[in-house]
């Protein structure tokens, strides 16, 4: 479990705990690249949305093993669970924005669906929970 | 992250290092968009290849500061992507709308 408060500046201390921790199990590079990212843009958007850039507010991390049956073999994966106290969100605002379009802004949600295997939001209780969840190819598990 | 700016003949090149996130995108629009529109130089490169990681605040920054360009009829450029900023710039699909040289001799002799 990591916990942090919504200050920017923890971002890149947050990139090197994720990228090391995929590297440890077994994802390849690119996808220890990508998770990272993943991870990133979804904590860029608790701060700027949810606390809408109050530094000073707690999110929480937890990280564990994951499992499923993929044509008959056991596949491992890592899970990270976001949680923060903001408000709630609306699910239609975690659509992202079409990519045939030349502007700033609204890509973070892209590079999380793309990363990851499951994207899931949930509200429980005070809590926003974003669940993220990657697999590992077979011939890539140590985990 | 650092930056900093150079001036050689009528491009302003600026040189970027560490990381671009939400921390510190700010300030690379901000210094980008100001020489753009104030300084109004013809032509402005971004040398990214001391940058490891960019996010999607770093993307947009690229996007205000080539739209800005194109208003003005001048050039933006970015040289020396790492494999990481052209992964972005790829799963972004913006890979094509910008102008990308390898290192800043191929540019200046764009």
């Amino acid at each position: 479990m990591l916990a942090l408060y919504s200050n920017p500046k923890w971002l890149s201390v947050t990139r090197a705990a994720v990228d090391r921790l995929a590297e440890v199990l077994g994802f390849p590079v690119e996808q220890c690249r990508s998770i990272t990212r993943a991870v990133d843009e979804a904590l860029t958007n608790i701060v700027r949305h949810s606390y809408r850039n109050r530094p000073d507010q707690p999110i929480a991390m937890y990280f564990r093993k994951a499992h499923r049956r993929q044509d008959g073999q056991v596949q491992q994966g890592l899970e990270i669970l976001l949680c923060d106290r903001g408000p709630a969100v609306e699910a239609c605002k975690l659509q992202g924005r079409s990519l045939d379009e030349i502007r700033p802004g609204g890509l973070g949600l892209h590079f999380i669906r793309q990363a990851m295997n499951t994207v899931e939001f949930t509200r429980k209780g005070p809590t926003n929970r974003l669940r993220l969840v990657k697999y590992l190819a077979q011939e890539n598990s140590v985990l | 992250m650092q930056i900093s700016a150079r001036r050689h003949d009528k491009t302003t090149i600026f040189d970027l290092s560490g990381d671009i996130d939400f921390a510190n995108s700010p300030v690379v629009r901000e210094s980008v968009l100001r020489e753009i529109r104030e300084s109004r130089t013809p032509r402005v490169l971004l040398n990214l290849s001391q940058v490891r990681y960019m996010d999607s605040s770093g993307v947009a920054s690229l996007v205000e500061g080539l739209k800005a360009s194109r208003d003005l009829g001048s050039r933006f450029i970015l040289v020396g992507l790492s494999t990481s900023t052209r992964d972005v710039l790829q799963l972004s699909r913006l890979i094509k709308v910008f102008e990308i040289y390898d290192n800043e001799e191929q540019a200046m002799a764009s």
